[in-house]
């Protein structure tokens, strides 16, 4: 498999990144260069073989389904880059 | 002897006899780390916090309290979220991020006593193996070669903290380990690091990279300190539910009792064609050393290694890109100006603020996790490393514990491979395999190059079982001998 300009740009879009032009090329061959690289999983055969879900065997932590944290929401607003009292500022999402 | 020479247990035994105060101790290595700006092992230096803090253990200690690090200086990769101090992750999108919370592994450390210098650089979101990809600029390691001038990295990610115990800044630093980055930074510092089993020290507050795989562990100037500090930083955590409920143990304790009768496992998989005759030549040194000491050595085979760095490289850019999609430019972190709507907002916040390399990955995950391409990239690599897991299964049924090299070859130069994706993964070769089946791997300095360069062997352990890698890495650490220092070029 071989990822082309119009690859890149797609998959950059998808990861909401702006790639200028000039860069889809050379990202488009760095990216073959490492996919080139893991092909070699293709030799094993894995047939079978369970997908990984959790090195440490063991259960997922069950708790109560209570309130532990909150009413902090000034502090968290301080690294906001715009917002007005508790609410965050984005461009317009709806006409 | 300048007091920043002193080892954790050193400065402990020192603090306890009262030689020495926290403040002193603390004016030392703060004076130590201006001196030494020119290495860029910190990012954020914190003088204030630092002294009020070694006030404050001061003040605990005449009155008879205090914890395992009590008033004992430390360094804090700047992944660590702490609370009213800039944490950036080596990153512009985090440049001016200031938490108002701290990670649960540097609120354990605090809760012992343990005083904060500053934050210490790091590859960005700590991704790399040479600390290039720093947004705050590379780190030189205290090493260089005989006879040269020539700077060299200091590893990474954890390249900031590598070099700052190596040289002095600090008595002891924290790091995190997703694919070798605490364990090669130590092995080209001539430094001790430990990254342990996956699930012994909680995640949390801690800048997330690839979750499946991020482990955070000590980087010391010996063994026994790495067994002091993990017992700190090391807890069960209800905040992060992959932490694992089970009780951690005295390891300083654990280090006593020598390895008569341990079987060391030799895997003959990782003795790689073209890998420098020093490399081997110490290999086979660290095995006579703990035969010597009683220890049985057998070969084992760990037959799915070279596919571990492959797989690795499908594994860890597939959780970052889902891990990064969160810096937005809308809660936190770096906001590009005039956006025309919100996607061009989202793509140039990200794109002014993500370097090459993490873009670089973040694209790499999103298309093994595209459509199409999820079950040939993805869901083969999570096979493997089920395969990479079993490996380790099946040698564990002849062996106590793995020896290892820790790196390809000593500290290169810096810039050498920064252009070469793949020559730049290929540093973390022996170190991925335990990440990906989440155990334990200790690094420790075992001896030096022609060139006068340090090397480190790596011993692998089972699951939770941190002791006998600490001991077995105490072993080689005594046979060693390694008192080497790097001659001190920094001071200003």
């Amino acid at each position: 498999m071989s990822v082309d300009k119009d690859t890149v740009q797609r998959i950059a879009k998808l990861a909401r990144l702006a790639v200028p032009q000039e860069n889809l090329a050379p990202m488009a061959d760095a990216l073959n260069g490492i996919f080139n690289w893991v092909e070699m999983l293709n030799e094993v055969n894995v047939d079978g073989v369970p997908a990984m879900t959790s090195v440490v065997a063991q259960k997922l932590k069950w708790r109560e389904d209570v309130v532990t944290d909150g009413g902090v929401a000034e502090a968290l607003m301080k690294n906001a880059p715009e917002s007005e009292g508790t609410f965050f500022v984005v461009p317009k999402v709806v006409e | 002897m300048s007091p920043t020479a002193f080892t954790l247990a050193g400065a402990r035994d020192a603090l306890k006899a009262k030689k020495i105060s926290s403040t002193e101790l603390t004016q030392a290595f703060l004076k130590a780390m201006e001196s030494a700006r020119g290495l860029n092992a910190y990012v954020t230096e914190t003088p204030e916090k630092a002294l009020a803090m070694a006030a404050a253990s001061d003040k605990r200690r005449g009155e008879g309290i205090g914890g395992a690090l009590e008033g004992m200086p430390l360094a804090i990769k700047d992944l660590f979220a702490t609370r009213g101090v800039r944490t950036t992750a080596g990153s512009n999108i985090l440049s001016n991020f200031v938490p108002p919370y701290e990670s649960t592994v540097t609120q354990n450390l605090w809760d012992a006593g343990a005083v904060m210098l500053g934050k210490t650089n790091m590859d960005e979101f700590a991704m790399g193996s040479s600390n290039e990809t720093s947004a705050h600029g590379p780190v030189f390691n205290p090493w260089r070669a005989k006879n040269s001038n020539a700077n060299l990295v200091p590893g990474g990610s954890s390249g900031g903290s590598s070099a700052a115990v190596a040289a002095d800044l600090c008595l002891a630093a924290t790091g995190t380990d997703t694919g070798g980055s605490i364990r090669q930074p130590a092995a080209v510092t001539g430094t001790v690091g430990i990254k342990p089993t996956y699930g012994r020290c909680s995640r949390w507050g801690i800048v997330a990279f690839a979750s499946s795989l991020d482990q955070a562990g000590p980087m010391t100037k010996t063994v026994r300190d790495a067994a002091i500090l993990l017992g700190s930083m090391a807890s069960p955590d209800p905040r992060d539910s992959t932490s694992v409920n089970v009780h951690v143990p005295d390891y300083e304790k654990q280090l006593e009792g020598g390895i008569k009768g341990l079987k060391v496992g030799i895997p003959k998989e990782y003795r790689m064609d073209g890998a420098p005759p020093e490399i081997a030549a110490l290999w086979d040194k660290g095995a006579l050393w703990l035969k010597e000491q009683g220890a049985e050595i057998v070969e084992v085979s760990l037959p799915h290694t070279k596919y571990a760095l492959p797989t690795y490289y499908i594994v860890a850019p597939a959780e970052a890109s889902s891990n990064l999609a969160r810096y937005d430019g809308v809660r936190f972190g770096h906001r590009a100006k005039g956006a025309r709507d919100i996607t061009d907002l989202y793509e140039r916040s990200r794109a002014e603020g993500f370097g090459a390399e993490v873009q670089r990955r973040i694209l790499i995950g999103t298309y093994v996790l595209s459509a199409g391409y999820y079950d040939a990239y993805y869901a083969r690599a999570q096979k493997l490393r089920t395969l990479i897991s079993r490996d380790f299964t099946q040698a564990y049924a002849k062996c106590d514990v793995l020896l290892t090299p820790a790196t390809p070859g000593p500290a290169f130069a810096v810039g050498d491979k920064s252009d070469d994706p793949v020559a730049m993964y290929l540093n973390d070769v022996f170190t991925v395999t335990v990440n990906l089946a989440g155990l334990p791997g200790l690094s420790v300095p075992a001896g030096l190059t022609a060139n006068g360069l340090p090397l480190g062997l790596q011993l692998i352990g089972k699951a939770f079982d941190e002791g006998t890698v600490l001991r077995a890495g105490l072993a080689i650490e005594q046979a060693a001998n390694f008192t080497h220092k790097p001659a001190n070029w920094w001071s200003k």
